[in-house]
């Protein structure tokens, strides 16, 4: 019994210490935005890398998961409801839940597994230290720029989804389903709030920087050579995941409720 | 005369988890010499090169570099003092990402307002110092080990440091490439005047380039001084580690 509560203090003692580690990393992010211009070219790097090379990938879920959602409204609502409300409906699924939610897990894997596996393979191998050594802060020069990147183009990518899903989802009602485009966007204009829109933004926002966040943070406290690397990019992917599922409870009940 | 105390641990103390590496190390490293500290694999030399540079904070003790007490160093001072400090580090640590030039140009773009046409000219001469002067636009990875180690020694002198830390300098190079990187040694302390501190348990190169060496073992330093006393001294723990016999 003794054993078990040592274990389980020790389990939470190491919880808080690694929450403090995150807040003290987050809080040197904050003092280094006033070398902005320094970190410019590695921002734009970022910017790059987040959001460019995601594109294809972006383009490819969101066409899938436009198409099943339109399928699956109507499915659901056909008998119940007016052709045009399958075009209101989908298009406040895809802005306020899926295209959020679906980019803040897929990104976790591909932006932040990436990000925490750079950052981990550079700090086993003394690129951190180099840099520490060099006068130049690890956290301002890798991390801020991942964060700064991720809550930058995660939202970019989250309006270009929004148009690929709605787009896909339409065609998809009106080939399979027969609804007419003017059915559509009859319910579309009739639902349709920018007020939605500004909540699915203010959303990928803070996934966005959260998971290029836990990426960073995962990948600067990496120890123990490859094996190293790899579990700081799982943990990366499972805890960022977890927290974007968790932070879309209470986002979505402060901001619609 | 002996030179100005450059660097100097009083009584420090350091633990990695409640396992001590550094009891109670007391070391000290004249200006505009080569000191190497000794002593085998896991005795807490690289821990100590890391306090030099403010990587690692002793947990009890005093570091004092350059006049700056390392525990009461503010953090524009630890910067300034950082921008004076070369390393060579064990595995070289070029950036990857980089090409050689980057990789030599990187202090100068962060800390200079150099124009890239100065800044390829201090590449340049740097690179021709460690005899690597046309590798400028390769990565890393198309280096052989040698070479990486003459690209990160080149970029350890590109800010024109007051002192060069070289943590391991001949780990994993052939007896022929260890020479060359000794040679390096000799020829950037002849030329700069700086510090040097050479981390080893490469015997050939300690007596090659030491004016002082410090043998670090189980925490502390058991013996320090020129290397001819050193090795006149007798001391049993040296005579081990020397034998190769020293665990």
């Amino acid at each position: 019994m003794s054993r078990l509560l040592a274990f389980l203090g020790g389990q939470l003692a190491a919880f808080f210490i690694q929450v403090f580690q995150m807040f003290c990393y987050g809080v040197q992010c904050v003092t280094e935005m006033r070398h902005l211009y320094l970190y410019r070219h590695q921002i734009i790097e970022q910017c790059y890398a987040v959001g460019v090379s995601s594109l294809p990938l972006v383009c490819l879920i969101s066409a899938f998961s436009g198409m099943a959602i339109a399928i699956q409204t109507a499915y659901q609502m056909e008998e119940y409801v007016p052709d045009y409300m399958v075009g209101a409906l989908m298009v406040r699924s895809v802005i306020l839940v899926l295209s959020p939610i679906l980019l803040g897990l897929v990104l976790a894997g591909r932006v932040g597994a990436g990000v925490a596996s750079e950052l981990g393979t550079m700090k086993v191998s003394e690129q951190v230290d180099a840099l520490a050594s060099m006068a130049v802060d690890p956290v301002g020069y890798l991390m801020l720029p991942r964060m700064l990147a991720g809550a930058i183009m995660v939202p970019i990518l989250v309006i270009y989804s929004f148009l690929v899903a709605i787009l896909c989802g339409f065609a998809m009602s009106m080939i399979k389903m027969a609804i007419t485009p003017t059915e559509l966007v009859k319910g579309m204009k009739l639902y349709f709030e920018v007020y939605d829109v500004f909540v699915g933004l203010v959303k990928s926002v803070v996934y966005g920087g959260l998971l290029t966040f836990m990426g960073s943070y995962k990948g600067l406290c990496t120890a123990g050579g490859a094996q190293g690397v790899g579990r700081a990019a799982t943990a990366a992917v499972v805890i960022s995941s977890a927290l974007v599922l968790i932070l879309d409870y209470f986002l979505t009940h402060a901001l619609l409720y | 005369m002996a030179n100005e105390t450059a660097i100097e641990f009083v009584e420090v103390f350091k633990s990695f988890e409640a396992q001590p590496v550094l009891k109670g190390l007391d070391l000290w490293v004249p200006q505009s010499e080569i000191t190497t500290i000794l002593g085998p694999s896991g005795c807490g030399k690289s821990v100590t090169l890391k306090h030099v540079i403010g990587i690692e904070r002793a947990d009890m003790g005093k570091v004092v570099v350059a006049g700056y007490d390392m525990e009461r160093i503010r953090h524009s001072e630890l910067i300034a003092l950082r921008k004076r400090i070369g390393v060579l580090f064990q595995s070289s640590a070029l950036f990857d990402s980089m090409t050689v030039k980057e990789n030599v140009a990187f202090g100068l773009r962060m800390h200079t307002r150099m124009t890239e046409e100065e800044i390829a000219e201090r590449v340049h001469v740097c690179l021709d110092a460690v005899r690597l002067a046309g590798t400028e636009a390769r990565m890393p990875v198309e280096l052989s080990g040698g070479m990486r180690k003459r690209a990160a020694l080149a970029r350890a002198i590109a800010m024109e440091p007051d002192f060069i830390l070289y943590d391991e300098p001949t780990t994993g190079l052939d007896p022929n490439t260890s020479s060359v990187v000794g040679d390096y040694i000799l020829k950037l302390q002849s030329e700069l005047n700086v510090t040097s501190v050479v981390v080893t348990h490469d015997m050939p190169l300690a007596r090659r380039v030491s004016d002082r060496v410090a043998l670090l073992y189980e925490g502390k330093a058991v013996v320090q001084g020129a290397m001819e006393d050193v090795e006149a001294s007798g001391n049993e723990i040296f005579e081990l580690f020397v034998q190769g016999r020293l665990g």
